[in-house]
């Protein structure tokens, strides 16, 4: 592996016979180790299609791709899907086998010894905070959200730098999408896998994405952080793509630590009113603030310090700085 | 044989089977084998054929077609055909070949229709993680396909030994034997032991397999 990008797209297309356009028209950017990307854009825009070339499931029309510093059209295809985990929407997992050999299909084509396919199913399940008496069990007699943690665990299995996840939460009710993004974002917190998760789901790629690519009929319209392209949407496609003047979106994206600097001092509780944390987002402060009919809510640090105090008006402070020119340090270097 | 049994036997014309037990046996083992060989052969035959076709769908329509017209060929002229081919001749050979033919068209279809139907979100999983075309044929695709292709041996299995009653005509054996001995000698009674032995051997055959194919088809959607 190089300390270069994880994956680079460069002027890639992707024309299918017959058609009379690009599905996939020219794109280009890359994603840093560790790194969440999501592709976001309306149906059809061709999200997948970019996807599939980059473990090959689909052969680029023109243009090139380089994982981990290699050109994935020059690696064996088998060697290369290998070392990129892939979790598809419907799952896929096999129905006759059970979890744990679906879970073991990676780590056995790469010929692992049976005793660490065997810790791997163990240390997986826990992970992916399954029990372990569902080794046994067959995939369609677990739930949906179970499956697609299963789906995510196979992917995993013999621990793939690159990641691949096309909607892989899109076939799930709200709740347990919802959690399910949840425990990616833990997940990934320990894992540090680079990943492509492609989405039609605005609120999904803003939850998730380090970094969204906005795509449009095949070209990547912006790729930014999720509150730059609110604060700072590329065109008016951006722009209603993502609701961006929508209040409550962005300040969902702001975490309550960021405005530390705009908190009032007071080191007073407030009895019973509930205590914010650095990590609350501004769209829960402001429920949370409306909900106990409080004027200000005590901030607690890690450690449970109150490091201040939050109420309406440092929430529209903090909305009228998202209108200045942001710097975004977090940009450098990229 | 207790007397007050004779009326019965000799009215539902059951004294062939009774008085020549072990020959109709001997009949029924031959036409067991006949019918076993034959779909052994067959299945060889099949697989390769099925799996090609599924690969390559432009062959599905011409060889859907000629296995079709082969089996719309009327049994005893194929058979009666195969007299006339050196190395073939009479006998079971000549049955066994024509046996195989006909079971071509039920056991390739299925296969076909079998292998098209797996999942292709399954299929696509599969060649995702890397799996190649052998291991995607050998470890999803063909255990998906089992059930609709142990239909197809099911079908194919009752039909030979159903056609398998004419080979006796180019002496074949077989149960045939029995029924045709039976017209030519006007005994009724060998003629009832012959279908009576035919029928309990495809109504076997029809339950046993149709209990594996479930059995099958319960442990590939992960139920059992
Ligand atoms: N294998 C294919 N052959 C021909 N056209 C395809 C194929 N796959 C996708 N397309 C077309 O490409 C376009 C983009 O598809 P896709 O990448 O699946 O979009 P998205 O994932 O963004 O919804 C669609 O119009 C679709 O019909
Ligand atoms: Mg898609």
């Amino acid at each position: 592996m190089s300390d270069g990008p994880a994956i680079v797209v460069e002027n890639l297309i992707k024309q299918f016979p017959g058609a009379a356009r690009p599905v996939v028209d020219g794109c280009s950017f890359s994603v840093a180790p560790g790194e969440l990307v999501v592709l976001l854009g309306p149906s059809g825009c061709g999200k997948t299609t970019l996807l599939k070339m980059v473990n090959r499931l689909y052969e680029p029309t023109a243009g090139r791709i380089i994982v981990n510093g290699v050109d994935a059209g020059q690696v064996p295809v088998a060697a290369l899907r290998r070392q990129i985990g892939y979790v598809i929407q419907q799952t896929g997992l096999f129905p006759h086998m059970r979890i744990e050999d679906n879970i073991a299909v990676v780590p056995r084509l790469l010929r692992w010894p049976r005793a660490r396919i065997n810790d791997r199913i163990d240390e997986l399940l826990a992970l992916i905070g399954l029990p372990h008496d569902y080794r046994k069990r067959y995939p369609r007699q677990l739930s949906g959200g179970e499956q697609q943690r299963v789906g995510i665990a196979r992917a995993l299995a013999a621990d793939p730098p690159v990641m691949l996840m096309d909607e892989p939460f899109g076939a799930l009710d709200a709740i347990t999408r919802t959690r399910l993004q949840d425990e990616l974002l833990s997940l990934q917190s320990k894992v540090h896998k680079t990943i492509l998760f492609v989405t039609h789901d605005v609120d999904e790629a803003l939850r998730l994405a380090d970094k969204v690519i906005v795509m449009r009929a095949g070209k990547l319209v912006q790729f930014d952080r999720p509150l730059k392209l609110l604060t700072r949407p590329a065109d008016e496609f951006v722009t209603k793509l993502l609701s961006t003047g929508d209040p409550l979106r962005r300040l969902s994206l702001i975490e309550v630590g960021s405005i530390a600097a705009q908190l009032a001092h007071s080191s007073r509780g407030s009895g019973t009113a509930p205590c914010l944390k650095t990590t609350t987002d501004l769209r829960t402060a402001l429920s949370l603030l409306l909900e106990g009919g409080e004027e200000q809510l005590p901030v607690v640090d890690e450690g449970g310090q109150i490091i201040g105090t939050l109420s309406f008006d440092t929430l529209r402070v903090a909305m009228q700085q998202l209108e200045q020119p942001v710097v975004d340090s977090h940009e450098q270097g990229r | 044989m207790t007397p007050t049994m004779e009326p019965i036997i000799s009215s539902l014309k059951l004294k062939y089977l009774v008085t020549h037990f072990g020959d109709v046996l001997l009949r029924f083992r031959e036409h067991l084998v006949m019918t076993l060989v034959a779909l052994l052969i067959a299945l060889l035959v099949a697989f390769p054929i099925g799996i090609l076709v599924s690969r390559y769908r432009r062959l599905e329509g011409p060889i859907i077609s000629a296995l079709n017209l082969l089996y719309t060929i009327p049994s005893l002229a194929l058979l009666v055909l195969f007299i006339t081919i050196p190395f073939i001749g009479l006998g079971t050979d000549n049955a066994v070949v024509v046996l195989v033919i006909y079971a071509q068209i039920i056991l390739v279809r299925n296969i076909v229709v079998g292998l098209k139907g797996v999942d292709p979100d399954v299929l696509e999983a599969a060649r995702g993680m890397g799996m190649g075309s052998a291991q995607r044929l050998l470890q999803i695709e063909l255990p998906l396909a089992l059930p609709v292709i142990i239909a197809g041996i099911r079908i194919a299995a009752v039909t030979i030994i159903g056609i398998g009653i004419v080979a006796a005509l180019v002496n074949a054996g077989g149960l045939g034997r029995l029924l045709f001995d039976g017209v030519s000698r006007n005994y009724p009674d060998m003629i009832v032991a012959g279908a009576l032995g035919a029928t309990a051997l495809a109504g076997l055959t029809n339950v046993a397999l149709r209990l594996v194919e479930r059995r099958v088809a319960l442990s590939v959607s992960g139920q059992d």
